[in-house]
């Protein structure tokens, strides 16, 4: 191989002009990646957390070379993703979460079948990895399940096997878990995993809005929001940044009009939130120290609000997100749902 | 890492060039024959509206007194409808369905031609229809008495290959119009159906329209395909053809090069938008 880097970015940048419905002449133009740098080894599972819209979809189209950048370059598997596509193609693959793709009238072996021909893949080998794989996911019993009969989580376990049939040198995974339940979730990740232990060699770029998923699966995560990334290092090192800091939860019964920005004003309080818990409401303390803490409790009994319960706790990859974004990864999600 | 985690299975050597486009088509060619299997129910509707077409247009002949050969070119009209119908509602709008599953994008994604892709769906297209056509045929032929009198069957059988293919190669260069005008395609494909009825003879010999507006029907390959066929099926139907079954031959054979150009150059032109605006690729958009 002419590298070792599975994909490198360099100031890459995608702007979407989008078209008025009624008058065509009017444009707007969203950025949705700006100014991303990214150098993945391979043999990396490498994750891109960030929320909805933040652009990394944008950013895997890009990669598999179904997208252009509108500005810098990209390189997968050492070729360059505008110049050189048909290089890239047979050396990826890519499944994203929730989709559709096969056809339902036919089973899951049928549909994994007909895929890994697009491939070049030899009938009888493509056969036996599909065997050998839904064995590994758990869904060896519905190979000849009809694709359409199947539950989400299992239709997404097909997919997933789909990406991995060909034996890509580099997965791009968008967002593999989304809408699956705790169980589904959990197989599939540690389908990922296993997967990658057993060929070392092999890429996974995955992306995904639970914090869980990245910092348990990870080896490294950039953290993307509005089309920037903001960090990338692993999770154990981004959480590391925290360290020096002291993190408190404080349920409350009522903030009683208490602000989060009015904690902030505080000397040593690094960031505060208030979210709604059930039956009351929690806030989430990033303090310079512990001796941080007296002054906060003392501005809560100013006004009245009652401490129900207090933990200290070891910093998370939600802690590093608002760190860094300035607000929770789960409230942005709702703004951008509505 | 583990690294004593046995791999799930060894690399392998992976066809590429012809062999790779060849593994596309059948692959694609697949769902179609398969679909079409499980659905059986369909098989029976469709034979049984169009027997009921042909039959009103059988029942109105016989009963202006038309020449008993009318019956049998509205027998074959009817059989070869069937394809027609695939390629204006099936493969026509078939990228447009695969992008909305999300399918299209991972075509594009993979290392084969697209080009396969779509010959794969006619060629699916093509043996799932000729069940049918086969059907409406033989009952057909059987309720109406049609008598046949093929004098040269190599003929024959070249002038259908040659009218499939133009005919689905028209189909697969609308299949890309289709994707990048979407809804408006629809509108025209419906109202495109009634006409083309009319004008491609599928009831009756073409000739009757006059000559230009026969020559004007004939860029529907299905025109000048039924044309020759009926001249070689029936034996007044030279005398009833529009054009000299050769002529007709050469221009079906131009027409279908000219719409594989034209499909091939779509493609293209579709995937450069579609990586350029980021937009044909959206699934659900
Ligand atoms: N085809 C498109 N046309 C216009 N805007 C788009 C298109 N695709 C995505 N966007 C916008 O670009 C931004 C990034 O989107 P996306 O990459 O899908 O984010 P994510 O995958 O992180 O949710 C969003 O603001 C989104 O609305
Ligand atoms: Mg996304």
């Amino acid at each position: 191989m002419s590298t070792d880097l599975a994909i490198e970015t360099h100031n890459l940048g995608r702007v979407y002009t989008v078209r008025n419905r009624r008058e065509r002449r009017i444009r707007k133009e969203i950025v949705a990646l700006q100014d991303v740098n990214l150098q993945i080894p391979r043999g990396e599972l490498f994750g891109l957390l960030g929320p909805n819209g933040a652009g990394k979809t944008t950013l895997i189209k890009i990669l598999t070379t179904l997208l252009s950048p509108t500005t810098g370059w990209a390189r997968v598997a050492g070729y360059d993703v505008v110049r050189e596509p048909h290089k890239i193609r047979p050396r990826i693959n890519m499944v994203s979460g929730g989709e559709a793709s096969g056809y339902g009238l036919l089973t899951v072996r049928e549909n994994l079948w007909m895929f890994a021909q697009f491939y070049g893949l030899p009938s009888r080998e493509a056969n036996r990895r599909i065997e050998e794989l839904l064995r590994r996911i758990g869904l060896a019993d519905r190979i000849h399940t009809k694709s359409s009969d199947l539950s989400t989580g299992l239709r997404q376990k097909m997919n997933i096997v789909r990406g991995f049939l060909t034996d890509p040198e580099i997965l791009f995974l968008d967002e593999p878990t989304l809408g699956l339940d705790v169980n589904a979730a959990r197989d599939v990740r540690q389908f990922i995993r296993e997967w990658l232990d057993a060929h070392p060699d092999r890429t996974v770029l995955l992306t995904t809005h639970y914090m869980v998923e990245a910092d348990e699966l990870c080896d490294r995560v950039a953290i993307i929001s509005q089309g920037r990334v903001l960090a990338c290092d692993s999770p154990e090192a981004l959480k590391r940044r925290l360290q020096r800091e002291a993190l408190f939860d404080i349920d409350i019964t009522a903030p009683n009009g208490l602000t989060a920005a009015a904690l902030e004003a505080l000397p040593g309080v690094r960031k505060a939130v208030l979210t709604d818990a059930d039956g009351g409401a929690r806030l989430s303390l990033v303090l310079a120290a512990d001796s941080v803490l007296p002054g906060v409790i003392g501005v809560l009994t100013e006004r009245a609000v009652q401490v129900r319960h207090l933990t200290k706790r070891e910093p998370t990859l939600e802690d590093v997100f608002v760190e860094l974004v300035g607000r929770p990864l789960a409230e942005e999600e709702g703004q951008d749902e509505q | 890492m583990s690294s004593e985690a046995r791999p799930f299975f060894a690399p392998v050597p992976k066809a590429s060039g012809w062999r790779l486009f060849l593994k596309t088509v059948v692959a694609r060619a697949y769902p179609r024959v398969v679909g079409q299997q499980r659905e059986r129910s369909w098989i029976f509707f469709d034979v049984f509206l169009s027997i009921l077409a042909v039959s009103a247009y059988v029942f109105v002949y016989r009963a202006i007194g038309a020449p008993e050969e009318y019956v049998g070119f509205v027998v074959v009209g009817g059989a070869m409808t069937a394809f027609w119908l695939n390629v204006l509602w099936s493969m026509s709008s078939q990228l447009y369905w695969e992008k909305e599953s999300g399918n299209l994008a991972l075509y594009i994604m993979a290392p084969n031609s697209m080009m396969a892709i779509l010959l794969g769906m006619a060629l699916g297209g093509i043996i799932a229809t000729a069940l049918r056509a086969g059907a409406i045929l033989l009952v057909g032929s059987l309720i109406f008495h049609v008598q046949y009198a093929v004098g040269n069957l190599p003929a024959l059988v070249a002038v259908f290959i040659l009218t499939l293919a133009a005919l689905y190669g028209l189909g697969m260069m609308s299949a890309s119009l289709f994707l990048l005008w979407g809804r408006e395609a629809w509108h025209l494909a419906n109202l495109a159906q009634e006409p083309i009825y009319l004008l491609s003879g599928f009831y009756f010999p073409v000739k009757n329209l006059g000559f230009w507006v026969a020559v004007g029907a004939s860029i529907i390959p299905l025109t000048l395909g039924l044309d020759a066929m009926r001249q070689l099926l029936f034996p007044s139907g030279a005398m009833l053809g529009f054009l000299p079954v050769p002529v007709e031959v050469v221009v079906l054979a131009v027409l279908c090069i000219l719409f594989l150009i034209a499909a091939r150059w779509l493609l293209g032109y579709m995937e450069r938008i579609a990586v350029r605006e980021g937009r044909l690729l959206e699934s659900r958009r």
